[in-house]
C-alpha cells in the first residue's frame, strides 16, 4: 500500500488516539509537576456579645484571579512526587532510620498512601493472575473431558461474571457477604461467630476483593484455554498414549506445552487488567482497608476539589509501573520482528 | 483429549462433574440470587433473622401483601428517573460503537495490508496504548476539558470512549483483514479501481462477521464503562454505571438499596441477552487474538 493510501485510511483512527491517549499522557506530566493555585483565604474577626469569634472564607475573587494568572499553578518539580502522599522519601528515609526491624520499616511504610496502595496493587495483581489462569485451565480441562451437550450451557454460565462491569460484579457480591445477606450470615453460622464480617478487618477486605477478581478474571482464561484445547494435535496424544504416558503426563507433557502461547498471551493481558484494579473496591466499599493507585487517582480526582497535580503524579507512576509490567513483551515482540525481517 | 467416555477412568469423569457444577454455581448462583431478591423488600434481601426469609419473601408477604413486589424498580426508573441514565447509555453506546467501528475498520485495513515497518510500531503503540490505565487518561483531560468547556457532554464521552476503544478494535480488525485475501481486493486494483473503491465495492461486503464481533467488543466497553463517565460526565448527563454508583450514597435509607439492587438487575439483563444471542461471536472474539498470536 502506498505512504499516501495508507496515512489516509490511519488517519481517524490515529488522531483519537494521538488527541485522547498521548495527548492526555503528556497534559498529566505537565499537571504533575505543578501544584494548583493555592485558595485565599480571609480571615475576619465578629464581635458580639459573646466574645469574637474568627471566620475564614475563602475570597473568591482572589483565588479565581490568582487562578487566571497561573492557570496550572506553581511550578513545583518533582516536589508533588517525594511528598507525602506519593513517594515520600523524607517519611521513608525516617523510618528506615527509626525502625529498629525490617517488619516495623515495613509496618511503618504501610501506613503511608502511596505505598499501601502500590503493595494492594501489587498483591492483588499477583495473586489474582496465577490462581484465575490455573482454575480457568483446570475447568477447560474438565469441561473438555465431558459430554459435549454440557459445553455450551457451561460457557454461557462462565461469560456472565467476566462481561458485566466490575461494579455491579463487586455489587452484587457485596451485597451477598454483607452480615445480613446470604453468605455473609452462612459463614456466620458456620464458623458460630454472630460478630463475623468480612468487611470489618482489612486482611478479609483484601481476600474479599482477591477472590472476587478470581472470580471475574477466571472466565477469560477457561475460554481461551478450552479454544485452545481443541486444536490440540490428536497425534501427539496418542503416540503419547501408546508410550504409555499417563494422563497427567500427556497434560503436563503434551497440552501445556502446545497451551503455552495462551499462557503467556492471557497472563499479558490478566496482568495489565489487574495493575489496574479499582472498581471492585468502589463496589466493595473497601477504600478504608484496601486502596489501589488507581483508585487513589479516582479519589483525588473527585473530592469536593480535586488534586490535579497529585492525581497527575500518581498517575505517571502507575504508567511507569505498567512500563515495567510490558517491557519483557516488548522486547521479546521487538527481537521476534528483528528475526523476522533479517 | 477427545476420548470415548468408557475409557477415562469413572474417578476422573466424577472430578471434572464436580468441578464443572462447582464452577457453574459460583459463576451463576450470584446472579440469580440478586434476580431473585430484587421483587423483595430490603427486611427478606438481607434478612436479620433467616436468609430463608429471600426465598418465601416473608417480610415481602407482611409488607406488600405479594410475594413478588416492583418496589425497587419502581423506585429507580421512576422515582430516581433511571430511564434517564439507560437513555444516555443508549446514546453513548450506540455513537461509540458507530464511530469505532468506521475508524477501526479504515485503519485495521490499512494496517493489514501495509506491509511497511512503520505499520509494525503503530500495533506496538497500540499495544502500549492498550495497557495505560484509564483512570490515568482521564487526569489528563480533566483540566483542559473545564478550560474549554467541553466538560460534562455526552459528546466528550463518546469521542473519548471511541479513542480508549481504538487501540483494541485496530488489533481485532488487523487480523481479521489479514484473514481476507489479498488477490480479493488486488485483482480489483488491476482491473482499475482506486484503493478506496476496492475497499467499498469488494471488502466491505465480506468484512461483516469481524465487523459485528469487533463491535460486540466496542458496545460492552461503552456499556460497562464507570471510569470515564463518572468523572467526565455532569448529573444530568450520567449514564447508567455511575447512577448506580451514585445510588449507594442513599443506601443508608430504608428501602434505598433495593433501587441499587433493582438497577443493577436492570442494566445486567441487556447484557444476559447479549450472550444468548452472541455468545458463538462473543468467544471467537476473545480467542481470535490469542489462536493466532
Amino acid at each position: 500500500m502506498k505512504h499516501r493510501t495508507f496515512f489516509w485510511f490511519i488517519l481517524p483512527s490515529l488522531s483519537a488516539m494521538v488527541l485522547f491517549i498521548a495527548l492526555p499522557i503528556v497534559s498529566v506530566l505537565i499537571q504533575s509537576v505543578f501544584v494548583a493555585p493555592s485558595q485565599v483565604l480571609v480571615t475576619t474577626q465578629s464581635c458580639g456579645p459573646f466574645g469574637c469569634t474568627e471566620t475564614t472564607t475563602v475570597d473568591a475573587a482572589a483565588t479565581a484571579k490568582a487562578a487566571e494568572a497561573h492557570p496550572l499553578g506553581r511550578f513545583n518539580g518533582l516536589g508533588t512526587y517525594l511528598d507525602r502522599a506519593h513517594l515520600a522519601t523524607a517519611e521513608v528515609a525516617q523510618a528506615w532510620h527509626d525502625s529498629p526491624t525490617l517488619g516495623a520499616f515495613v509496618r511503618a511504610l504501610m501506613t503511608l498512601p502511596f505505598y499501601s496502595a502500590l503493595a494492594f496493587t501489587l498483591t492483588y495483581t499477583f495473586a489474582v493472575t496465577p490462581v484465575a489462569l490455573l482454575l480457568g485451565l483446570a475447568v477447560a480441562l474438565a469441561v473438555n473431558a465431558l459430554p459435549r451437550a454440557i459445553r455450551g450451557p457451561t460457557i454461557f454460565v462462565s461469560l456472565l461474571p467476566m462481561i458485566v462491569t466490575p461494579l455491579i460484579g463487586s455489587l452484587i457480591l457485596f451485597w451477598m457477604i454483607d452480615a445480613r445477606g446470604i453468605i455473609g450470615a452462612t459463614l456466620q453460622w458456620l464458623l458460630n461467630d454472630p460478630g463475623l464480617s468480612l468487611k470489618a478487618s482489612p486482611a478479609l477486605t483484601w481476600l474479599t476483593l482477591i477472590l472476587y477478581g478470581i472470580w471475574q478474571q477466571a472466565p477469560f482464561a477457561f475460554i481461551v484455554f478450552y479454544a485452545g484445547l481443541q486444536t490440540v494435535p490428536h497425534e501427539t496424544l496418542e503416540a503419547a498414549m501408546v508410550d504409555g504416558a499417563s494422563r497427567w503426563e500427556r497434560v503436563r507433557y503434551v497440552v501445556v506445552p502446545h497451551l503455552a502461547p495462551l499462557i503467556v498471551f492471557v497472563a499479558l493481558i490478566e496482568l495489565m487488567d489487574n495493575f489496574r484494579v479499582f472498581e471492585p473496591i468502589v463496589g466493595f466499599s473497601a477504600e478504608a482497608s484496601a486502596t489501589s493507585l488507581s483508585y487513589a487517582i479516582y479519589s483525588d480526582l473527585s473530592g469536593e476539589v480535586p488534586r490535579f497535580g497529585s492525581a497527575a503524579a500518581t498517575s505517571i507512576l502507575t504508567v511507569i509501573g505498567v512500563a515495567i509490567l510490558l517491557a519483557p513483551v516488548l522486547v521479546r515482540t521487538w527481537r521476534d520482528f528483528n528475526r523476522k525481517v533479517v | 483429549m477427545d476420548q470415548s467416555p468408557g475409557r477415562s477412568p469413572r474417578m476422573l469423569a466424577a472430578l471434572s462433574m464436580t468441578l464443572v457444577a462447582l464452577w457453574v454455581l459460583v459463576a451463576a448462583f450470584p446472579f440469580l440470587w440478586t434476580l431473585w431478591g430484587s421483587f423483595k423488600v430490603q427486611a427478606d434481601f438481607f434478612s436479620m433473622a433467616n436468609w430463608r426469609n429471600a426465598l418465601w419473601g416473608t417480610q415481602t408477604m407482611a409488607e406488600t401483601g405479594a410475594r413478588f413486589t416492583g418496589a425497587g424498580y419502581y423506585g429507580a426508573w421512576v422515582e430516581q428517573a433511571f430511564w434517564r441514565s439507560a437513555l444516555n447509555t443508549g446514546i453513548v453506546v450506540v455513537f461509540t460503537v458507530i464511530i469505532s467501528l468506521t475508524f477501526g475498520t479504515l485503519g485495521g485495513y490499512a494496517l493489514a495490508r501495509s506491509g511497511h515497518r512503520y505499520a509494525f510500531w503503530l500495533l506496538m503503540l497500540a499495544l502500549v496504548f492498550r495497557a495505560m490505565p484509564h483512570i490515568t487518561l482521564v487526569s489528563g483531560y480533566l483540566l483542559p476539558f473545564f478550560a474549554w468547556n467541553l466538560w460534562g457532554h455526552l459528546g466528550t464521552a463518546v469521542i473519548v470512549l471511541v479513542a480508549i476503544n481504538q487501540p483494541f478494535t485496530l488489533w481485532m480488525l488487523h487480523s481479521f483483514f489479514l484473514n481476507i485475501p489479498k488477490d480479493l481486493d488486488e485483482s480489483a486494483m488491476v482491473d482499475g479501481c482506486t484503493r478506496m473503491q476496492a475497499f467499498r465495492h469488494v471488502i466491505v461486503p465480506v468484512m461483516w462477521p469481524g465487523v459485528i464481533t469487533t463491535g460486540l467488543f466496542s458496545f460492552l466497553l461503552a456499556y460497562n464503562d464507570f471510569t470515564v463517565t463518572a468523572l467526565l460526565l455532569s448529573q444530568h448527563n450520567q449514564t447508567m454505571i455511575p447512577k448506580i454508583a451514585s445510588f449507594l450514597g442513599s443506601t443508608q435509607v430504608e428501602g434505598k438499596v433495593m433501587y441499587a439492587v433493582a438497577a443493577v438487575v436492570s442494566a445486567t439483563a441487556p447484557l444476559f441477552v447479549l450472550i444468548l444471542f452472541f455468545q458463538r461471536q462473543i468467544v471467537s472474539g476473545l480467542t481470535a487474538g490469542a489462536v493466532k498470536g
